[in-house]
C-alpha cells in the first residue's frame, strides 16, 4: 500500500469531491421512475415529490429512446412499457404538467435521442416561462456504453459523436445548470463486467467524450464540470467502496494530467448510484429489500452525489407504488437514521479498504493501458473487445453460480418451496393503439407548413457542421415528433449495425 | 452420428438487455448444441425468417422489457402461417406469472425466468427436441 495521505475534498478527490461531504448535504435521492403514459407518469412524479423524493430521474419507453414513434410500426409491443412514451411536445408539457421546471431537476436516460428530449423539456420551460438558467437536470447523453452493454444506439459513432458534442457546446453557452453527459458504467456492469472493468470501461468512455470535445475546440475547463457519471453498486460490499474511491482518484489524475485541466471541478468525478438490479432475484423477493440496503449503504459510504435504490420487484415487473416507495424509505433511513453521514468517507484509512482501493486503481489502469494500446475507446468497441470481455465474465458468473462456487440466497441455496407471489405494476394494453389515435389527431391538428419549414432546416443542418441543437428546438416547439426528427437523421447519418457475434 | 440439436436465441423487438440470451446462448454451445443468436432487435418476422434458413429445432425467445405478450405472439402466428412443425419455443427473460399460463396456451413449451440454471435449459432441450 503506498504511504500518502488524502484528504476529502482535495486532489486526487479518492476520499470524497466535498471536505464536509454529507454534513453539508445529503445526496439526492433520485429514483428512477415513468411508465405507460404522460399522465400516469406525472402522476407518479406528484406522489414521489410529495413523499421526500428531491429529484426526478425519468425512464422512457424504448421508441422514444430508440427514435420511433408509439405509432411507428417498429414500436409493436413496447409503448410505455420500461417507461414513458414521448412523441411530441404534447406528451413532454402533459408530463411536467404543475410541476414547476425551476423548482425540480431532473436526469433524463436517454442517449442516441437525448438532443431530442432536451429540445422538449427546454420547450416546456419556455411554455412554463421558465428562463433556461434556472433550469437544470442531466441528460445521460453517453453513446458509447450503449454500442457494448444497453443497446439503444440509433447512428453510428461519429455521428453519434457529434450530437454529443452539440449539446456540451450548447448548453456550455445556454444552459449553464445542465449536465450534459452522465458517463455510465452501470449497464456494463448489469451486462456482467467486473469492479475494475466497470471503472475502467466508464472512464475510457469519458476520456473519449473529452477527447472529442477538446478536438472541437472547446476549452476542457468550460465543459468538464459539466460532465458527471453514473456507476453501479453491487453486492460485495467493501470492494464496492474502494470502487468509488479508486475512480475517483483515477479521473481527477486524468483530468490534470492528460487533458490538462486547471479547474479543480474538472478533476472532480460526481456520480449517480443506482443498486445493481442484476442482484435481485425473482425467488423469495423480499430479500432484495435487504440486498438493496446493503448495495444503497455501500454507495453512502463510497460517497455518491445522488442515488437510486431499486424495489423488491424489480427482477419481476417494474415496480408498484408501495414497492417504489419502500425503495425510497430505504435511502431515507440511511440518512437520517443510520448515523453514517457524520463523517466524510468514514472507512478512508482503513487497512483492507485502502489496498483494495489501490488495487482495483491498478487493475482499472491496466485495461485502460490495454485500451490506449489499440488506439481508445472507439476502437476497442468496434473491434468487439469490450464487448467480449464483458460478456466473459457473465459467462464466468453464470458458471460459478451453478456450480455453488458463489451462492445466492434462495436462488442456489436456501431455497424454499413456498412461492410468494407479488403484486405486480400493470401497463394498460389498450394504451398502444391509443396512442396511435392521439398522434394521428396530432398532426392533423399541427401547423403543417411550418412543420414542413423545420424539416427541411434541419435536413440541411445535417449535411453541415452547424450546431444542431436550436434547430431540434425548433422543431420540437412546432410539433415536428421524435420519430420525424429520427428519420431525418437517420436519412443523413445511417444506422449501426453490430457485427460482433459469440 | 446424430446431428446435433441446433437451437435459435432470439432477441425480440427493441429490447437491449442481452446478458441472458448472450449467457445461455454460450452455455447451450458447450453443453454440445449448435447455437445461433441473432443479437438484438429483432421484428417477430426476422425472427422466423431466420429459424427457417438456420433450419434449427428450438427457437429460444428473449425478452425483458415487457413486449413479450406482443412480440412471442406475432412469432408463433407466422410459425403457424409458414406451416412450421416440430420446432420447440421456449422463451426467458422478466416475464410475469399471468403471462407465462398464456404464453404456454400459445404453444410456448417453457418459460424459465430469472435465476432459472442453463443445466436446467439443456436437460429441457435434451429432452424435448424431436431430432430431424
Amino acid at each position: 500500500m503506498t504511504e500518502r495521505r488524502e484528504e476529502p475534498g482535495k486532489f486526487p478527490f479518492a476520499r470524497g469531491i466535498h471536505a464536509t461531504m454529507y454534513r453539508g448535504k445529503l445526496w439526492t435521492m433520485r429514483q428512477y421512475a415513468g411508465f405507460g403514459t404522460a399522465t400516469e407518469t406525472n402522476k407518479r412524479y406528484k406522489y414521489l415529490l410529495s413523499q421526500g423524493q428531491t429529484g426526478l430521474s425519468m425512464a422512457f419507453d424504448l421508441p422514444t429512446q430508440i427514435g420511433y414513434d408509439s405509432d411507428d410500426k417498429m414500436a409493436l409491443g413496447e409503448v410505455g412499457r420500461v417507461g414513458v412514451a414521448i412523441s411530441s411536445l404534447a406528451d413532454m408539457e402533459q408530463v411536467f404538467h404543475g410541476i414547476p421546471l425551476d423548482k425540480v431537476s431532473t436526469s433524463m436516460t436517454i442517449n442516441a435521442t437525448a438532443s431530442i428530449l432536451l429540445a422538449l423539456y427546454l420547450a416546456v420551460a419556455d411554455k412554463q416561462g421558465v428562463p433556461w438558467s434556472k433550469v437544470s437536470g442531466t441528460v445521460q447523453n453517453d453513446i458509447l456504453k450503449e454500442y457494448i452493454a444497453r443497446g439503444t444506439y440509433i447512428f453510428p459513432p461519429a455521428p453519434s459523436l457529434r450530437l454529443i458534442a452539440d449539446i456540451v457546446e450548447f448548453c456550455a453557452k445556454e444552459v449553464p445548470g445542465w449536465n450534459t453527459i452522465s458517463v455510465g458504467g452501470y449497464h456494463m456492469r448489469e451486462a456482467g463486467c467486473t469492479a475494475a472493468q466497470e471503472i475502467a470501461f466508464t472512464l475510457a468512455d469519458g476520456i473519449a467524450y473529452v477527447q472529442t470535445c477538446v478536438e472541437r475546440g472547446l476549452d476542457v475547463d468550460s465543459f468538464a464540470p459539466r460532465i458527471a457519471f453514473f456507476f453501479n453498486c453491487h453486492s460485495n460490499f467493501l470492494e464496492e467502496i474502494a470502487k468509488f474511491r479508486a475512480a475517483r482518484r483515477l479521473w481527477a489524475h486524468i483530468m490534470r494530467d492528460r487533458f490538462g485541466a486547471k479547474n479543480e471541478r474538472s478533476m472532480m468525478l460526481r456520480f449517480h448510484t443506482q443498486t445493481a438490479g442484476s442482484t435481485l432475484t425473482a425467488q423469495q423477493p423480499d430479500n432484495n429489500v435487504v440486498r438493496t440496503t446493503i448495495e444503497a449503504l455501500a454507495a453512502v459510504l463510497g460517497g455518491t452525489q445522488s442515488l437510486h435504490t431499486n424495489a423488491r420487484d424489480e427482477a419481476i415487473a417494474l415496480p408498484t407504488e408501495e414497492s417504489a416507495l419502500l425503495a425510497l424509505r430505504t435511502q431515507q433511513i440511511i440518512a437520517y437514521e443510520s448515523g453514517v453521514t457524520a463523517e466524510p468517507d468514514p472507512l478512508g484509512g482503513s487497512y483492507y479498504i485502502e489496498s483494495l482501493t489501490d488495487q482495483l486503481e491498478q487493475q482499472a489502469r491496466g485495461y485502460l493501458n490495454k485500451i490506449d494500446n489499440v488506439g481508445g475507446m472507439l476502437k476497442a468497441i468496434e473491434g468487439g473487445y469490450v464487448y467480449k470481455e464483458i460478456y466473459r465474465a457473465a459467462y464466468e458468473h453464470q458458471k460459478a453460480v451453478e456450480k455453488k462456487e458463489k451462492i445466492i440466497v434462495g436462488v442456489n441455496e436456501f431455497v424454499s418451496e413456498k412461492k410468494l407471489s407479488l403484486k405486480t405494476q400493470k401497463i394498460d394494453p389498450k394504451s398502444e393503439p391509443r396512442r396511435r389515435r392521439e398522434l394521428a389527431a396530432l398532426r392533423q391538428k399541427r401547423n403543417a407548413t411550418k412543420v414542413e419549414k423545420c424539416v427541411g432546416t434541419l435536413e440541411r443542418a445535417t449535411r453541415s457542421s452547424e450546431n444542431l441543437m436550436p434547430i431540434i428546438i425548433d422543431c420540437v416547439r412546432n410539433y415536428v415528433t421524435v420519430g420525424e426528427i429520427c428519420k431525418v437523421l437517420r436519412a443523413t447519418f445511417g444506422e449501426y449495425r453490430p457485427t460482433h457475434s459469440i | 452420428m446424430k446431428r446435433p440439436i441446433k437451437v435459435l436465441i432470439a432477441k425480440a423487438g427493441l429490447d437491449g438487455h442481452e446478458r441472458g440470451a448472450l449467457v445461455v446462448a454460450m452455455g447451450l454451445r458447450d453443453a454440445g448444441m449448435e447455437v445461433v443468436y441473432t443479437g438484438i432487435r429483432n421484428t417477430p418476422e426476422q425472427i422466423v425468417q431466420a429459424a427457417i434458413q438456420e433450419d434449427v429445432n428450438a427457437i429460444g425467445l428473449s425478452s425483458l422489457s415487457g413486449g413479450h405478450m406482443a412480440q412471442f405472439t406475432r412469432v408463433m402466428e407466422l410459425l403457424k402461417k409458414e406451416k412450421i412443425k416440430g420446432v420447440l419455443v421456449f422463451a426467458g427473460g422478466i416475464i410475469p406469472d399471468a403471462d407465462v399460463k398464456k404464453l404456454k396456451k400459445l404453444g410456448i413449451r417453457e418459460i424459465f425466468g430469472p435465476g432459472s440454471s442453463i443445466a436446467s435449459i439443456a436437460e429441457f432441450l435434451k429432452k424435448n427436441v424431436r431430432s430431424k
